[in-house]
């Protein structure tokens, strides 16, 4: 199996002084689906900046074998005078490529997040939900290779964000890109991952890597599975003990 | 008889009417603010002034009386509103390329505005009576003078909210313009620029206002040429002929609205469009 993904024995510390993390190492093969959870201010999302290439590292080093990776921002991230569908077209815009082309693959990764019947409409008509579908189709459509997920869902209200969880996960199961999460919720890394990733408090480091043994598509019921519980369990532990 | 009679209000309008009403809503306060003004000034004519004292303020009607239907007053008052309406928006016009062109400088980097930015500052604090003279020595006195005035005095607005705009996209935005490779170009025409055009449209219903007081004062100083009505109003107060001078105020106020009005209602079109409203 390719390695995607490899973070090799990764430091970054801020000019200011801040460590953010020391000595990560951590890798995201194709077909795998790894969370990363931790304490806040543990260097989570600094993890996603490097990895994307948005940050440089100071120390370690990053290799990525992906031809195409996409990033899904905390917030929905979209432009506001653009509507949905031709928000999802911007990455395709911004690379040059043909109109007709990149309007069709939009609108078919809005019929994949279940938006199909709101192109036309503004962010601003959309609820949470809805602009964070947008967002993650606009991710989608660049057939990625390796995708970043930045705490997501984290702003969205608890129903949402379980119907988005399961929306996710049979997405992942669908196309089957090399996945990185950052998430604050123990459940909800376990429901979405094949492993978690605990990280301790600041300065960042990998403190446990625990797989998680179910098969995708993932139904929500297993939420409530007896081992499903005894796993957040082993997690929320393995956090507890680091934080 | 039908239910809406009833209780005197419409259950049921048809489109037609309710555009009538929403049309409504929105002029009301204006014609309400005008209303208050007129009553204010008829309070003053005839109750505040003494009748030997009421030619500093004289009723409105008279004012509309004595000018309205006089075409030796009326022609050359148009001609001059024509003047200072051209002078405005020639004004306005380069005021708005040159404070965006400054602005997009401005926002490429850090240090250009660091060094920039001071520059338009220096503008907007030299108070435009102490440059005005001058301005009329160096360029003499005729509408190339008057524009100058009128872009000194409106060039801030545009210069400062564009910048602010451009600057106003949210980082995680520019991390997705980044991770796609954006290039410089397509980050301010596709990012930056949109961002920007709610502060544009404030920065334009300013600069609006703006430069209709700039060809106003640039016409009271300048009088060579066609006068505008900064040269009449200065003529009007010279003879004391008060409902000339009413008129032309009146006049002016008039073209001040007009020009807010047109600005704000191109400012909900475009940014209305976002909110789904308008075209699709």
């Amino acid at each position: 199996m390719t390695r995607t993904l490899v973070l090799d024995d990764v430091t970054k510390a801020f000019p200011t002084g801040t460590v953010a993390l020391e000595r990560v190492s951590l890798s995201v093969a194709a077909g795998e689906f790894v969370s990363v959870v931790g304490p806040s201010g543990c260097g989570k999302s600094t993890l996603l900046r490097l990895a994307s290439g948005l940050d440089e590292v100071t120390g370690g080093g990053i290799e990525v074998n992906a031809t195409s990776t996409s990033y899904v921002f905390q917030e929905a991230t979209l432009l506001e005078w653009r509507s949905a569908l031709r928000n999802v077209e911007l990455v395709g815009e911004l690379r040059g490529a043909p109109k007709a082309d990149r309007r069709r693959r939009a609108q078919e990764a809005l019929d994949l997040v279940g938006l199909s019947g709101f192109e036309k409409q503004h962010p601003r008509q959309l609820s949470g939900g809805m602009r964070m579908r947008v967002s993650i189709a606009r991710a989608l459509v660049a057939e990625p290779d390796l995708a970043l997920f930045d705490e997501p869902f984290g702003a969205l209200d608890e129903i949402t964000r379980l119907r988005m969880q399961t929306e996710l996960q049979s997405l992942f199961a669908l196309k089957n890109f090399a996945g990185l999460f950052i998430t604050h919720s123990v459940s909800e890394a376990v429901y979405l991952s094949t492993r978690v990733v605990v990280m301790s408090g600041r300065p960042g480091r990998v403190v446990a890597d625990i797989p998680v043994p179910w098969s995708y598509p993932r139904p929500p019921e297993l939420r409530y599975e007896p081992e499903f519980a005894a796993l957040t369990g082993e997690v929320s532990a393995a956090l507890g003990e680091h934080s | 008889m039908s239910a809406a009679d009833l209780n005197g209000r419409p259950q049921n309008g048809t489109g037609a009417r309710r555009r009538l009403v929403a049309a409504g809503a929105k002029v009301g306060p204006l014609l309400a603010a005008v209303a208050g003004i007129v009553a204010v000034w008829y309070l003053v004519t005839y109750v505040v002034l003494s009748p030997e004292r009421r030619f500093l303020l004289p009723p409105l009607h008279q004012v509309l009386g004595t000018t309205l239907g006089n075409p030796n007053v009326m022609a050359p008052m148009l001609d001059a509103l024509g003047q200072t309406v051209g002078v405005a928006l020639s004004g306005l016009a380069i005021a708005v390329a040159l404070g965006i062109g400054y602005a997009v400088v401005m926002a490429q980097s850090g240090w250009a505005e660091k060094v920039l930015y001071p520059y338009a500052v220096i503008l907007q604090t030299i108070p435009i009576l102490a440059l005005t003279p001058l301005i009329g020595i160096w360029m003499g006195y005729g509408f190339g003078a008057r524009i100058v005035v009128c872009v000194i005095i409106a060039l801030f607005p545009m210069i400062a909210n564009t910048l602010f705009g451009l600057q106003s996209a949210r980082p995680a935005a520019h991390d997705l313009f980044t991770l796609s490779r954006a290039t410089r170009a397509q980050r301010l025409f596709k990012l930056q620029f949109p961002a920007a055009l709610p502060s544009i449209f404030t920065g334009l219903r300013n600069a609006a206002g703006l430069s209709v007081i700039g060809a106003i004062v640039g016409d009271f100083f300048f009088q060579q040429g066609l006068p505008g009505v900064g040269g009449l109003l200065r003529i009007y107060t010279l003879r004391l002929n008060m409902d000339a001078l009413f008129m032309a105020i009146i006049l002016t106020a008039l073209f001040g609205v007009a020009m807010f009005s047109v600005f704000a209602a191109l400012d909900r079109a475009v940014i209305g469009r976002w909110y789904g409203r308008g075209t699709p």
